[in-house]
């Protein structure tokens, strides 16, 4: 893909999803059915990604949208007069209250969802990605994609979803579903390889909706985290990969390709999140990646400092992947037999993921004893289906 | 919106309340009867049912129906009561059966309209 084709790719990208859950809100609004507006949405953007490369992005893309969708909400309506009527009020412009998009939002990720379907209902609300961009961003079959969403709506229907806000009461879990939902975004998008470029970059829209919603949230400490968290991966995107499309592991990065002023602004916002002393999990995990950030060289990480937020984070939530990354600093803070004592106890739980034999093999190296490091790494290569990941296992088979 | 609570006994939850005395029963059974009377106002019925060794299941795929004793599934979660409920949407049952003091899990099934 040239390069030009690239930015207009990314350019209809962002102005369909600055324009995608202002229009499914009014929709919303005036035909109280998620399903419908849903789908009229999804209508308009598919005749906006056929007709804008071609003729342009119009002056007003938001009224192009809502041209569309009215003209294809009539048609398909026509024989339901309750409808009908509703749509015809519909006129441009609308003055879409912000907090609607929230409404969107928190309704897509409602816990009665199956997790796959909340994201794939945010990426279509709210984002504007159409069901094929999602199908090949998951690397997962179109008609699976459309059959999570055709059975999502018909919960939300069938079931009674609400289209609201959560009561403050249930403020708190409903958040964190949304949050689990946009840190899932940022991980898929965060872990694909270099050569699938030309889908649709999903760190992006997790940073985008994050910083939605931190705007629209703004005193809610970990939704300034999460945003935080996705800014400082993004900053250092430049580095993980070489000229050859292979992964380059943190301590092998060239710093200098990180985006110093991007990692000060989003350690600032983490400041700022931090002075609410409400702390939580993506909160700590932001400030374990400035630790990281913030150090010129690998050698001048504070090592200590990370393992004692690893530690408050385990406190807040425990989890046997998160003291695999503990481990990790614990072998820079106090030794890799430290980090292999630790390591053991993760044995069971952590068998059958890929990272944690990959830390094995490097602390057995560090310890003296490639032979068994090899084995260990042949399990990880066996257990990661990542590209990149099993070019840099092969290579450590093959050399060291 | 109408509902129906399904509410569904674990092996274990019947172990406790075997195990429990007579006063700590009747308390737990205090604490189910409040909760049926704080929310009176959206109940419409419902009842307990009896335990499912009294259960027969009749099967009418094959020609011949097929009855046999026990509940339509064998396993450590039996249905052991239902209430049908009316509230405005599914986060209002929810809020409801966050507070359930009986069992250990409550399926919620919208009834068609």
């Amino acid at each position: 893909m040239s390069p030009g084709a690239d930015a207009s790719h990314a350019q209809l990208a962002r102005v369909v999803r600055q324009h995608a859950g202002q229009l499914a809100a009014s929709l919303m609004r005036v035909t109280g059915d998620f399903a419908t507006a849903e789908d009229l949405v999804q209508d308009a953007v598919l005749a906006a990604l056929q007709h804008w490369p071609v003729d342009g992005i119009p002056q007003r893309p938001d009224a192009w949208l809502f041209a569309v969708a009215r003209r294809r909400g009539l048609d398909r309506l026509r024989r339901e007069g309750n409808y009908r009527a509703k749509l015809a009020q519909l006129q441009w412009p609308v003055q879409p209250d912000p907090d609607e998009r929230l409404r969107l939002i928190f309704t897509c990720c409602h816990p009665a969802l199956p997790r796959q379907a909340q994201i794939a209902l945010t990426l279509r609300v709210v984002c504007g990605l159409t069901t094929a961009q999602i199908a090949r961003a998951f690397l997962v079959h179109e008609a699976t994609v459309a059959q999570r969403i055709t059975r999502a709506k018909r919960k939300i229907t069938d079931a009674g979803i609400p289209y609201r806000i959560p009561a403050d009461d249930e403020l708190g879990a409903r958040l964190t579903e949304v949050l689990a939902v946009i840190y899932l975004l940022c991980n898929e998008g965060y872990l694909s390889t270099a050569e699938q470029a030309q889908s649709r970059d999903l760190v992006d829209d997790a940073e985008w909706l994050a910083s939605l919603l931190h705007q629209l949230m703004p005193t809610e400490p970990e939704v300034a985290g999460l945003l935080a968290l996705i800014r400082l991966h993004r900053a250092r995107a430049a580095a993980r990969f070489d000229r050859d499309g292979r992964l380059v592991l943190l301590q092998h990065q060239d710093r200098s390709l990180w985006d110093r002023e991007a990692i000060a602004e989003a350690t600032r916002l983490l400041a700022r999140a931090a002075r609410q002393r409400r702390p939580g999990p993506y909160q700590l995990q932001a400030a374990i990646v400035a630790c990281h950030a913030e150090a010129e060289r690998f050698e001048d990480t504070d090592w200590e400092q990370i393992v004692l937020l690893y530690d408050m984070l385990l406190h807040l939530a425990p989890s046997p992947v998160t003291r695999l990354h503990r481990a990790v600093a614990l072998r820079y803070a106090s030794g890799p037999r430290a980090a292999m004592t630790e390591l053991d106890t993760l044995a069971g739980a952590l068998d059958r993921y890929h990272l944690y034999h990959a830390t094995r093999a490097e602390l057995l190296r560090e310890l003296g004893d490639p032979d068994r490091a090899r084995a260990a790494d042949r399990l990880a290569l066996e257990l990661t289906a990542n590209p990149a990941e099993q070019a840099v296992l092969q290579q450590r088979i093959t050399w060291t | 919106m109408k509902y129906v609570l399904l509410f569904v006994d674990t092996e274990q939850f019947a172990n406790d309340l075997q195990a429990m005395g007579p006063a700590e029963r009747e308390r737990a059974y205090d604490r189910v009867h409040e909760w049926y009377a704080d929310h009176a106002g959206k109940i419409r019925g419902g009842r307990k049912l009896r335990s499912p060794e009294t259960a027969t299941t009749v099967r009418l795929e094959g020609g011949e129906p097929v009855i046999t004793d026990g509940p339509f599934v064998e396993g450590k979660e039996v249905v052991s009561g239902y209430a049908e409920i009316e509230v405005a949407d599914l986060d209002e049952a929810l809020r409801m059966v966050r507070t359930w003091p009986g069992c250990p899990v409550v399926e919620i099934r919208p009834l068609e309209s």
